[in-house]
């Protein structure tokens, strides 16, 4: 089943000491603003800090421990899908799902968190931070003092999640119309192709067109043009 | 008569603002220019809305969204196999790159990789989608400086590279070849001895272009000095690939990180150049584009046999996590971020696409450049608009 290469199992140890001694370093310059950490071994290391020194936080670890290089920010919302995957058949009842709110890694108790990708540009040494939005009026600071690049994100992210970006001051739309309603990235913003013509993988067998010979034939006298 | 919408309402009281603003030293009134969203410097339909005070830009900023495809949405009803053939789509002309980042991606939550045999091959067909992308790169410079010829030669160049990928995947422009744990087909019989042949014919090229384009005297003035990124910007502004080492940083993401692929097993070397300019832009493009026919070269002759696929289940679940994997794509960093709650799609994925972060720069570039340098920028930060817009 796995098929993994020698040079693999050397570099991918049960404690990953670099990412651990980051995350000692990280402790003490956050303090309690950070809530949470998750460090998988030989892969990635994230963090999670608290809503009211998200802007410090960043600040921080971009003065004092140099990860200089701004990669993305975006948002995740936690909540399942109320359509599922766009595939339930029309005419049946809904169907129950589990809409219980679970977190990803390093936790979160919001329905929504916002979370960036740092780089130290000299180590190439990575790290995700995530930060939790509050349900009811979702807003965090805005980044862009510290990274300017954060400006475009934060209004993708606005735009397709309604979150506010305190600071930020052009939160203008990027791709949408600006009468438009609602957030596209949120979960219970239906899919509207899925809506309008029901996913057609439903059925499990498609009658084919012409599949009666009369029809067959018919449509060959009109020269298959029908 | 269609209602304004907010962006056409700020434009239009910019161009008030701008009309108004008189210049007093030299009696210039300003004007606004609309550039695109259909022109050649676009790669696409990206809208370019410059204030200019007689021949310098004031303010400028690019309008995006002409191309806006949902594909964050879109992966979230999707199953993982199929998602493969909506990354294609992103960046258009390295359609198999796209891929790559977020195969690696779901192989690292299920804990796959895929053969040694196949590495190799997927490290060829990136290096080639490379070549075929940033070849098409240097003709259209030619183009949008005024140099008509190169882009001739880039085309017709071009073309051996996409017989290659159309001979080993089926498709010209969106292979869809990659497989989680694997890819879909190995290579077709004396396809190696072909590649050799047309990488040496890509080496040609790029002695030719050089000669032709970076040599010439227009060229030069046109590009050098203009539209100068300094290394701290670029870092703020998250630039990647070769516009990040054309401001002096040293980084690669296929050497500066480990993933299973065969980029480590070819002698090759990462170019920076400490000017941060257009022209250093263009050069490292030319630069790479030489490195990549070298990698492929190297990998050639070494590719062992073996199946090209994994074993993997049928109907493939993936299990409960997060990963990050990005790979140096033709246009910069390309990476995606998975969610997986152990179904048959994702949950979240966040593409991370390189265009979006480089064109962000344009509204501190463009201030306070002349007009005709507004294309010399774009074309050297070289965006392709499926890739900001996604």
């Amino acid at each position: 089943m796995k098929q993994l290469s020698s040079n693999s199992e050397t570099t991918t140890p049960a404690v990953d000491v670099v990412r651990e001694q980051m995350l000692e370093a990280i402790k003490g310059s956050l303090g309690d603003a950070l809530i949470d950490s998750h460090i998988k071994p030989g892969d990635d290391l994230w963090i999670r800090v608290r809503t009211d020194s998200w802007r410090t936080s960043v600040q921080k670890l971009r003065d004092v421990h140099s990860f200089d290089y701004f990669g993305f920010l975006s948002a995740i919302d936690w909540m399942p899908s109320p359509y599922g995957r766009g595939e339930d058949d029309p005419t049946e009842p809904a169907p129950e799902r589990d809409m219980t709110i679970r977190s990803g890694y390093a936790g979160g108790d919001t329905r929504m968190q916002v979370f960036i990708r740092i780089v130290n540009s000299t180590t190439h040494f990575g790290l995700t931070v995530k930060v939790d939005v509050a349900d009811s009026s979702p807003s965090v600071e805005s980044l862009i003092t510290i990274f300017a690049g954060a400006n475009w994100h934060e209004r993708e992210t606005h735009e397709m999640f309604g979150i506010d970006f305190v600071g930020h001051n052009d939160l203008r739309n990027m791709y949408l119309p600006v009468d438009f309603e609602g957030h596209p990235l949120r979960k219970d913003f239906p899919l509207l192709a899925r809506m309008v013509k029901p996913w057609p993988g439903i059925v499990d067998v498609e009658p084919l067109p012409g599949g009666d010979e009369p029809e067959l034939a018919a449509q060959d006298s009109n020269g298959g043009d029908a | 008569m269609t209602m304004l919408g907010d962006r056409q309402q700020l434009s239009y009281i910019a161009s008030q603002a701008a009309d108004a603003r008189l210049n007093l030293e030299l009696e210039t009134e300003g004007m606004t220019l609309n550039i695109g969203p259909q022109h050649p410097a676009t790669h696409g339909t990206l809208r370019i809305i410059a204030r200019l005070d007689g021949e310098q830009v004031v303010w400028a900023e690019p309008a995006c969204g002409y191309m806006h495809r949902g594909y964050e949405k879109l992966t979230e009803v999707r199953t993982f196999p199929q998602v493969t053939t909506l990354v294609n789509r992103i960046d258009w002309l390295g359609s198999f790159a796209n891929e790559v980042p977020f195969i690696l991606a779901a192989e690292k939550l299920m804990g796959v990789e895929a053969p040694t045999r196949a590495q190799y091959i997927r490290t060829i067909l990136f290096e080639l989608s490379r070549i075929a992308n940033v070849s098409l790169f240097l003709g259209d410079l030619g183009v949008q400086l005024g140099a008509i010829t190169p882009v001739f030669l880039a085309f017709r160049d071009r073309e051996y590279v996409l017989n290659l990928i159309e001979s080993a995947t089926g498709g010209r422009f969106h292979p869809n070849f990659d497989r989680i744990g694997g890819l879909k087909d190995d290579l077709p019989a004396g396809w190696i001895d072909e590649t050799r042949a047309v990488m040496k014919k890509l080496r040609n090229f790029c002695d030719q272009i050089e000669d032709l384009l970076f040599g010439n005297e227009i060229f030069q003035s046109r590009t050098r000095g203009i539209g100068v990124i300094p290394r701290d910007v670029a870092l703020q502004y998250g630039l990647s690939g070769a516009n990040l080492r054309a401001s002096g940083v040293d980084w690669d993401l296929r050497r500066d990180q480990t993933l299973p692929m065969m980029w480590n097993k070819a002698d090759w070397k990462v170019w920076t150049h400490p000017d941060g300019d257009s022209f250093a832009r263009c050069w490292i493009r030319l630069q790479e584009t030489r490195e990549s026919t070298k990698i492929v070269d190297q990998l050639l002759g070494s590719i062992p046999s073996g199946p090209v696929m994994a074993k993997v289940p049928k109907i493939i679940k993936v299990p409960e996590g997060e990963a990050w994997v990005s790979t140096e794509n033709p246009l910069g960093e390309m990476g995606y971020y998975v969610v997986s709650r152990g179904d048959l799609g994702p949950f979240r994925v966040k593409i991370r696409s390189a265009s979006f972060n480089n064109i962000s720069i344009t509204p501190w570039l463009l201030r306070g450049v002349y007009v005709p340098d507004i294309v010399t920028i774009l074309a050297s930060l070289y965006f392709i608009l499926g890739d900001i817009d996604r």
